[in-house]
């Protein structure tokens, strides 16, 4: 029996047998999950002349190219498309980081007249289905004079209910005598909020962050609805666009989505010890 | 004269009035003694008061009012616009009028409304039972510390990271007649299935869709329930004899049942307003005759454009909406009668 003793986090081990059915199903999972993106991949990269229908399917490309990378920038304006979503997302994560800091910091340790009906105008915000407001968002839009333009695309998320009452509960949670303390001291407001407070809760302000940027990377009905001019387009609508007008071509979709794709997952990759801190915290309780 | 000093010496200092709840602070601390005293100018103090002065816009409305800005101007008042436009025959570029109840009455009467109302049903019926059960299994797999867990909950995360677009493409390549699951399904002789062109396997796909990308965001949150599940009553059904998948059931269902609860509350109302992965994958004609067509796409149809009916598609909208609080009020009374 040489089998490697493995052991979990609190040095028990753990029976051969669970082992491997326990990484067999995890490997059936990641198949599940992540293939479809490999399969997308390899697409991706397939050359001309190769038949993307064989069957049974072959996966390794047999003339791999980057070819199709570049006739997707032939094709429509991906660069430009993805700039777009770059300006819309990383504004996104600005007006909503400072937004909701401000906000949940006046609703969690400010006292003033009317406190309790911004509270629950923040509230009844989260709770209006977007999908059900958009026509009339849509008007208002127009009314501003927005309509297909980036900014209209940014304002409605810009700062979002549920990042405020995030905020909210995570200075709540701070303890008081801190900044009772700096208060003593003389501190005025915005220092005690920029120097003290602020600072302890940057775990929920990176959530903010990250969550922002996917939601206005990945965000597919409102630009759909608000951005008609092919210029203007994100980088969702712009593939979209890609797939209804060369739908025949699995090499080119493919291409774009994985240009869609892959540096959202790299920035996932890279934040994903922040992410799931939260959940590892959780755990060291319990 | 002594009311002419009040708006200078007045403006209500929050950095006094904040965290002092305790209060148990200085006697004439605040406005009161501004106002009462003759102070001299504010601004040419310089004492430990004359910190807390110097920087007047500090009023707590500063820092709400960028958010109630827009979430008043783009959630509240579009809400109430769509209310009331529901009772009008308004349309996209004329004023409409009143009409009263007509909307309603005309939804009563209008074959595709009730297609879309099947559609999002059966998508809920469908879907929910599958995002509350599979994510949990798939965070128990990935629970235990073991060697690579860091990876495969990352990668498990992938389909919740990557665009709905993105999820969309991947999988109309994959279910298509030529597809990646066609060709393995015809050569190991079953032949082609045709995911895309049947109305009803058009719709279980984009079910299957939805599910897939809903896995790791659920087991996300599956996972921070498990971390409060005690340790020792898995030890003690194991001594008792209980096997893996009776402790599944006696132990680990019942310590995260709330967080089932919470898992179906959202998954369902998610699941009613879908529209992104049966427009991509149907087409944004909602499949052949228009049979996948689920309520937001027909709000999207319908009102949208330059000739769109606001007023009919925003009877849709409330129609959604008050589906949507029903089930959240459902989902939060069944978790109360359970609690008790």
């Amino acid at each position: 029996m040489s089998f490697p003793r493995i052991t979990d986090a609190d040095g028990r081990r753990v029976p051969p047998a669970q082992l491997f059915l326990r990484y067999g199903l995890l490997l059936l999972a990641l198949a599940v999950l992540v293939g479809p993106f490999l399969w997308q991949l390899s697409t991706s990269l397939k050359g001309p002349h190769e038949d993307i229908y064989s069957s049974p399917p072959s996966f390794f490309p047999s003339e791999p190219t980057l070819h199709n990378y570049t006739r997707v920038a032939d094709t429509i304006p991906v660069w430009e498309y993805a700039f777009n979503s770059i300006k819309v997302a990383s504004a996104n994560v600005i007006t909503n980081c400072v937004g909701a800091a401000l906000a949940g910091y006046a609703l969690a340790r400010l006292r003033y007249r009317g406190k309790r009906a911004a509270t629950l105008a923040f509230i009844l915000a989260m709770l209006v289905p977007v999908e059900t407001i958009f026509i009339a968002q849509f008007i208002t839009m127009r009314q501003l004079g927005l309509n297909n333009t980036l900014v209209g695309v940014l304002l409605p998320a810009s700062i979002g209910a549920m990042n405020v009452l995030l905020m909210r509960n995570a200075f709540m949670n701070l303890p008081n005598e801190v900044e009772e303390a700096a208060f003593v001291d003389g501190a005025n407001v915005w220092q005690r909020f920029l120097r003290i407070s602020l600072p302890a809760v940057k775990g929920t302000v990176a959530v903010v962050a990250i969550f922002s940027f996917m939601g206005a990377w990945d965000d597919f009905l409102w630009p759909l609805i608000v951005l008609s001019d092919p210029e203007n387009f994100t980088l969702t609508i712009g593939l979209n666009y890609l797939h209804g007008t060369f739908s025949n071509d699995s090499r080119l979709v493919a291409a774009g989505t994985m240009i869609a794709v892959l540096p959202l997952i790299a920035l996932f990759a890279c934040l994903q010890r922040y992410f799931f801190r939260g959940v590892g915290e959780g755990a060291v309780k319990g | 004269m002594t009311s002419s000093t009040a708006p200078r010496a007045f403006p209500p200092d929050p950095a006094v009035a904040g965290p002092t709840r305790q209060g148990s602070g200085p006697g004439g601390r605040g406005p009161r003694g501004g106002s009462t005293t003759p102070t001299p100018t504010p601004t040419a103090r310089t004492g430990e008061t004359g910190r807390i002065r110097r920087q007047l816009p500090s009023s707590p409305w500063l820092f709400v009012a960028p958010g109630l800005l827009v979430v008043g101007t783009f959630s509240l008042y579009p809400f109430l616009t769509t209310l009331y436009h529901s009772f009008t025959s308004k349309q996209a570029l004329r004023p409409g009028s009143y009409v009263g109840l007509a909307n309603y009455r005309e939804l009563l009467h209008d074959d595709m409304f009730w297609i879309a109302l099947r559609n999002s049903t059966l998508y809920m019926v469908g879907v929910v039972p599958a995002l509350v059960l599979l994510p949990l299994l798939l965070a128990l797999l990935v629970e235990r510390q073991l060697p690579g867990m860091t990876f495969f909950r990352s990668a498990f995360y992938t389909p919740v990271v990557a665009s709905v677009v993105v999820v969309g493409l991947i999988w109309v390549w994959m279910l298509d007649d030529r597809g990646l699951i066609n060709s393995l399904l015809e050569t190991v002789g079953i032949g082609k299935i045709g995911f895309l062109s049947d109305q009803w396997l058009l719709l279980l796909s984009a079910m299957a869709v939805t599910v897939w990308k809903g896995l790791g965001y659920y087991m996300v949150i599956y996972l921070a329930a498990l971390a409060n599940v005690p340790r020792e009553l898995h030890e003690a059904a194991a001594v008792d004899g209980a096997g893996a998948i009776r402790r599944f059931v006696t132990v680990t269902v019942p310590a995260v049942r709330t967080t089932m609860v919470l898992v179906g509350a959202l998954s369902s109302v998610f699941a009613f307003k879908v529209f992104s992965e049966v427009y991509l994958i149907a087409g944004p004609g909602g499949g052949p005759a228009g049979e996948d067509t689920t309520l937001v796409m027909l709000i999207q149809r319908v009102g949208g454009g330059l000739t769109g009916r606001v007023g009919y598609a925003s009877a849709i909208s409330v129609v959604v909406f008050v589906v949507t609080v029903a089930l959240m009020l459902l989902v939060l009374r069944f978790d109360r009668k359970e609690d008790a």
